[in-house]
């Protein structure tokens, strides 16, 4: 009797979970099928839910109306080099948070953590006539360096290097290793979940930052992955070319989507961390 | 602590990339928008105007400041109170003891590398007012035809739910990692007491997730306020009749395309005292917890 009951109830937890699974999920599905069909075949009624064939079509027209290569090398840039900055940037300041006993840390720490509640958009104005002041409009630089410093790195870190064993530290003291090399041969080999989490967290981010370079970019060249789906959608809505928007959308997606996936464990043994104080 | 006593100057060189990011474009940026709340820009040339606090007050006179300031709080409200709620019962039900709940947890994570200009433009044909099949679906049922081009309520009901869809990922993700947290011996004395499971969930583990809670509150919050900047600039430019036009939008519109840098100034540092509430709000519950735990 009571393993029936047990039975029914996981059948309930499947149910709800499945039917849920196939809510998230369906917008993508609408917007993949929607990508495989021609013009007309989108527009019928009722929708068709079944792929057609139109994919590649779809895609190569989508990348001939916005120049999709350009925008993706961009995004691709930007996004490695602000993964890699930060998990460097991070690294360091939470060594030092860790494993050093310094003046002035009571302030500084707390200070590293006010970027958190200081997000690019609240200084948005200023930021930017600096930006034009040193001629950084327009470049990597103005698309990189005002984000280099992260909060989450330096929690994510600092959170795992309070859980290092003192006595690491003390062996290689001992056996005459400075700081640096501890650092390099000791503490970043047994980092690499929590860099491969920094960077899912890192590179997603800035791949689907907006805003920022959208005020510094006017040059066509230095567009990056979601100024150019902009362009396809405001430009491909008046004609209703779904099924071109919707390819280049699934493009614009694949990215940070395959970043994910490739280290979603690491990312969620990252996050796990995160939430243990 | 201090594991390498002799080394007093590195750490100082350890944190100089971050303090130096942190300073240059971070706290002196911030403290000149700051600055510039107190100053407008005359209409003729580029000259600053000292207006002492009148950026302020006309801001809060302002009636399009101010259903700007409602519709934002309506929204960041709408978007934490419905997608946590979600992402809370999804979580909860894939750390049951079931089959393939590792499968769940994974099956939910990806809208986490969703831009919020995919979810616009996703939800957007959804919603769509000629082939949406979300527009058709309710054609069917009750005759009318949304439109959210001009229909407020419908462009609103569009950016929220395609706001709540693109963060369930990450709001699962936490509270997952937050469940797994909560001691098992803990539920199993409350059950052994004899409480159900419901109140098991109610007095152990929801108090025990409450860092958890106050943390995605928090996220979602910045998310709500800044993130969605896309999502609206892509999808309903404010409209329609502004009410799409959140704090964020605005702030961009008056500083950029209407070359009102004092009055955006003046918004921005009203909308950092909203971020640093909450956040200060989630200092407050991390901390206690860490009383709390031993």
């Amino acid at each position: 009797m009571r393993i029936k009951r047990k039975t029914l109830q996981h059948l309930g937890i499947h149910t709800v979970l499945i039917l849920t699974l196939i809510a998230v999920a369906f917008p993508i599905y609408y917007a993949f099928t929607m990508a495989t069909h021609t013009h007309q075949d989108a527009y019928a009624f009722p929708p068709i839910l079944t792929p057609g064939n139109q994919l590649i079509p779809n895609i190569l027209e989508a990348w001939k109306r916005v120049d999709m290569g350009v925008v993706l090398t961009n995004s691709l840039i930007i996004a490695v080099l602000v993964s890699i900055g930060k998990i460097v940037f991070s690294i360091l300041a939470a060594f030092a948070f860790t494993h050093f006993k310094f003046r002035g840390s009571w302030f500084l720490f707390p200070l590293c953590m006010v970027t958190q509640m200081m997000p690019l958009p609240i200084r948005v104005i200023p930021l930017y006539q600096t930006m034009a002041n040193m001629g950084w409009l327009n470049t990597y630089r103005a698309l990189t360096i005002p984000y280099l410093a992260s909060t989450t790195g330096i929690i994510l870190f600092r959170q795992f290097y309070m859980t290092v064993p003192e006595e690491l530290a003390d062996a290689a003291r001992v056996d005459g290793a400075t700081p640096m090399q501890y650092l390099r041969s000791i503490l970043i080999p047994l980092s690499w979940t929590n860099i491969a989490a920094l960077l899912v967290i890192e590179f997603v981010y800035m791949w689907n930052e907006y805003l920022w370079p959208n005020i510094v970019t006017t040059a066509s060249d230095m567009r990056v992955a979601q100024m150019g789906l902009r362009m396809l959608y405001t430009s491909e809505r008046g004609a209703a070319e779904w099924n071109i928007i919707m390819a280049g959308t699934l493009v614009i997606m694949l990215p940070p989507l395959i970043v994910l996936i490739l280290f979603r464990k690491q990312f969620a043994q990252g996050i796990a961390m995160q939430t243990t104080k | 602590m201090d594991r390498f006593p002799k080394h007093r100057f590195l750490p100082y060189g350890l944190i100089l990339p971050s303090l130096t990011v942190i300073v240059v474009f971070l706290i002196i940026p911030f403290g000149q928008a700051i600055y510039q709340s107190f100053f407008r820009v005359s209409p003729f040339g580029r000259q600053l105007r000292y207006v002492g606090w009148r950026n302020f007050v006309e801001m809060f006179r302002s009636p399009e400041y101010l259903s700007s300031f409602q519709n934002t709080l309506i929204f960041s409200v709408l978007v934490i109170g419905i997608g946590l709620t979600i992402a809370l019962i999804i979580a909860v039900l894939t750390t049951q003891k079931i089959r393939g709940a590792g499968f769940y947890q994974v099956a939910f994570i990806w809208t986490y590398a969703m831009s919020p200009i995919i979810a616009g433009v996703m939800w957007s044909l959804i919603f769509d007012p000629s082939i949406g099949i979300l527009t058709h679906a309710i054609a069917t049922v009750t005759g009318y035809r949304i439109n959210y081009f001009t229909d407020t309520v419908a462009a609103f009901i569009l950016v929220t739910v395609a706001s709540v869809w693109v963060m369930l990922g990450y709001n699962i993700c936490f509270f997952v990692a937050g469940l797994q947290n909560v001691p098992h011996e803990l539920k199993e004395a409350a059950a052994i007491d004899g409480a159900t499971p419901l109140q098991t969930f109610w007095v152990v583990t929801f108090p025990m997730l409450s860092p958890t809670t106050a943390f995605l509150i928090f996220v979602n919050t910045v998310y709500a306020f800044f993130q969605s900047f896309g999502l609206i600039d892509v999808v309903t430019q404010g409209g329609p009749n502004r009410t799409t036009e959140f704090l964020i939008y605005k702030i961009y519109r008056d500083g950029f395309g209407r070359m009102q840098e004092g009055q955006a100034a003046a918004q921005s540092v009203v909308l950092f005292i909203l971020v640093a509430i909450v956040g200060a709000f989630q200092i407050y519950t991390s901390t206690r917890k860490s009383v709390y735990n031993r």
